[in-house]
């Protein structure tokens, strides 16, 4: 184990050159939608337990089976009527599974990005060859449903190794080239993308995702109330909003079919996106749009001035 | 040492399901449904009443809501039990008061014991559905087949006694099941099961003995839930279930009939501090002429009608 990931370095929120985006908007907006699948009795994993109870687990398993089969289609109709292109977190089995989903997300020319074959199969103890064939057949089953070349990654279930961020960018190059293997959500240290080392030495970045803004986060785990979700989303945006006119910031709202599109919250949900989408100067776009604009225009002068704070030695005031 | 290779084999990546219980299918692709008098949101209060054993045993896990101190747990004993003598009858004031006819999950073992109680109930009136045996006989995955079809038949065959009433559905303790629970409920004749929360609307649920429906009681929004898990406020209960019906009302208006479910525990919303809000909640409900309120069983015998007569207008 180490001490620290060491795929990033210290670079202060501080004097970092100005982030422009498209249309001189101040804050890049994404929804990430994660469709999920989640197995009714899946195999045990030595580190970590797929269901809290024996299997089966019917108040887990069925309320998000609810978010496919009721949840889905509520947010679609929101994210249709506020002019939001969803950002797929995909368990890839779904391509199988819920074919249908995919296609309604396919029509309004969605993005999906890999988030493991299924949301209880974990990382933890595959070796690095099985890691390895566990991105590559997430991101050859998205190719193969949708013809995307995948550019992002979520871990399924954020279980990691020390490898994952180097082995999707390794697949997404051997599959696709420039085109795949491009962002990672999988890191929450900064509002901005930033570039991120991986030993293959691609141009790979870190996508600002938000777990602070999930809302299986905001619901499940820190059980705030339904109201009070659209009070923090739009303070959130309204800084990021308040900082991208010095410099472009990153909001993504990261949601869950069987969370936000619950009757009795999803009236939250749509708040915070008017008001949101409401803004000028917001950049309502997909998380691959973000990335590529981002290492297109601001990936390089982001180096020379993570290596320029790097060489700075405190001096006397 | 890495896992086995198995674990990235995956022999039930198919369309549907990993598993046989029931198809595949989108609430939104479904035929629309209309409640009998053309209402558009039928309405089903349902309440739990509980028996949580002081010396409970917590297999195969403890039951939310039921005792957490050393044995004997009295605070939680008496808490929980003040819900059947005291909180019950406030409870069944509110729901008079607004001409709410209520569905009554009860565990067969507290229906057993207060005879006092379920004579004020039938005479409040309402539909009884089977609540297993009491909150520490769990159903569970791994438990003997002929312990759990003991459990159910003898939850079933007790209540039926007690009440008079043919028992139709099924609300299982914490709603945890085992993979045999939905057989054994078929072969007791129970023909719906309030565990799955994965739908609005009930669905056919396919079980070795037959045929059950599903009919999801809602666990979002219950009183235990809200207050009692996620420690929101009586006030922010009553705004989440004031917006899941204005959503569920919305929505019903162009998407075809909805069912809104609401559970509650007398022991929690039975309360003094908490009962006006339950009046509240109640208040908006009945004020609102599109709604249908009735017992779960009536509300899938509606259902189940209007299916049929789907079925005869495509033929």
């Amino acid at each position: 184990m180490k001490e620290s990931l060491g795929v990033y370095d210290y670079w202060a929120y501080d004097q970092r050159p100005k982030i422009t985006w498209p249309g001189g908007a101040k804050v890049a907006f994404w929804v990430a939608p994660n469709i999920e699948y989640y197995e009714l009795d899946p195999p045990q994993n030595p580190s970590r337990k797929p269901w809290p109870h024996p299997h089966p687990s019917v108040p887990g398993f069925s309320i998000r089976d609810y978010g496919n089969r009721v949840g889905h289609q509520r947010q679609l109709r929101l994210l249709d009527k506020y002019g939001v292109r969803g950002s797929v977190s995909l368990s890839t089995a779904l391509c199988e599974h819920h074919p249908e989903i995919i296609q309604m997300c396919r029509e309004r020319d969605w993005e999906f990005f890999s988030h493991g074959i299924y949301n209880t199969r974990y990382t933890y103890g595959l070796s690095e060859a099985q890691e390895r064939a566990m991105i590559r057949d997430s991101m050859e089953t998205i190719h193969r449903h949708t013809g995307q070349a995948c550019a992002g990654y979520l871990a399924p279930a954020l279980s990691h190794s020390e490898h994952t961020l180097d082995l999707f960018a390794e697949v997404g190059e051997e599959l696709f080239g420039e085109r795949g293997g491009l962002y990672t959500c999988d890191l929450f240290h900064d509002d901005q993308p930033t570039p991120v080392r991986v030993r293959s030495g691609k141009r790979f970045i870190s996508l600002p995702y938000s777990l602070e803004m999930n809302d299986t986060i905001v619901y499940a785990v820190n059980k705030v109330e339904p109201r009070q979700y659209a009070t923090m989303l739009k303070r959130h945006f309204d800084r990021l909003y308040q900082e991208g006119a010095e410099s472009g910031t990153v909001m993504c709202i990261p949601t869950h079919n069987y969370q936000v599109s619950c009757p009795h919250r999803i009236k939250a949900f749509e708040e915070a996106l008017e008001y949101i989408t409401g803004h000028s100067d917001v950049w309502v776009a997909t998380g691959r749009e973000i990335a590529e604009y981002y290492r297109a225009h601001h990936f390089d002068a982001a180096l020379e001035s993570m290596q320029a704070q790097a060489a700075t030695a405190p001096g006397e005031s | 040492m890495a896992l086995d290779n198995d674990y990235l084999n995956y022999p039930l990546r198919r369309y549907g399901y990993d598993h046989d219980r029931y198809d595949w299918s989108m609430l939104d692709e479904r035929a629309p449904v209309t409640w009998p008098g053309g209402k558009r949101l039928a309405v089903w209060i349902n309440v739990s009443l509980q028996f949580y054993p002081l010396d409970q045993r917590g297999v195969p896990f403890k039951v939310p809501n039921g005792m957490t101190m050393p044995y004997p747990d009295l605070r939680h004993f008496s808490l929980r039990d003040y819900g059947n003598r005291v909180g019950i009858y406030r409870v069944l004031k509110a729901l008079e008061k607004y001409g709410i006819t209520p569905t009554y999950a009860i565990n067969a073992q507290l229906a057993e014991q207060t005879p006092y109680l379920v004579k004020r109930l039938q005479e409040h009136g309402g539909e009884f559905i089977a609540h297993g045996w009491n909150m520490d006989h769990l159903h569970y995955g791994g438990q003997p087949i002929e312990e759990e079809a003991e459990l159910v038949a003898r939850s079933v065959d007790t209540l039926r006694r007690v009440t008079g009433q043919t028992i139709r559905g099924w609300l299982s303790p914490a709603k945890h099941q085992s993979f045999n629970t939905p057989d054994l409920l078929v072969k007791n004749g129970i023909e719906y099961c309030a565990d799955w929360v994965n739908d609005e609307l009930p669905y056919a649920f396919k079980t070795a003995s037959g045929a059950l429906t599903m009919m999801g009681l809602s666990t979002e929004i219950e009183d235990q839930f809200v207050m009692s898990q996620n420690l929101h406020s009586e006030d922010a209960w009553v705004a989440q279930v004031k917006d899941a019906f204005d959503f569920l009302l919305e929505e019903s208006r162009t998407a075809g009939g909805r069912l809104f479910a609401l559970n509650l525990h007398p022991w929690l919303v039975g309360q003094p501090h908490r009962i006006a809000c339950l009046e509240e909640v109640l208040a908006h409900i009945a004020r609102h002429e599109e709604v249908w309120q009735a017992p779960a069983g009536e509300i899938l015998d509606a259902f189940k009608a209007a299916r049929a007569s789907d079925d005869k207008g495509t033929r």
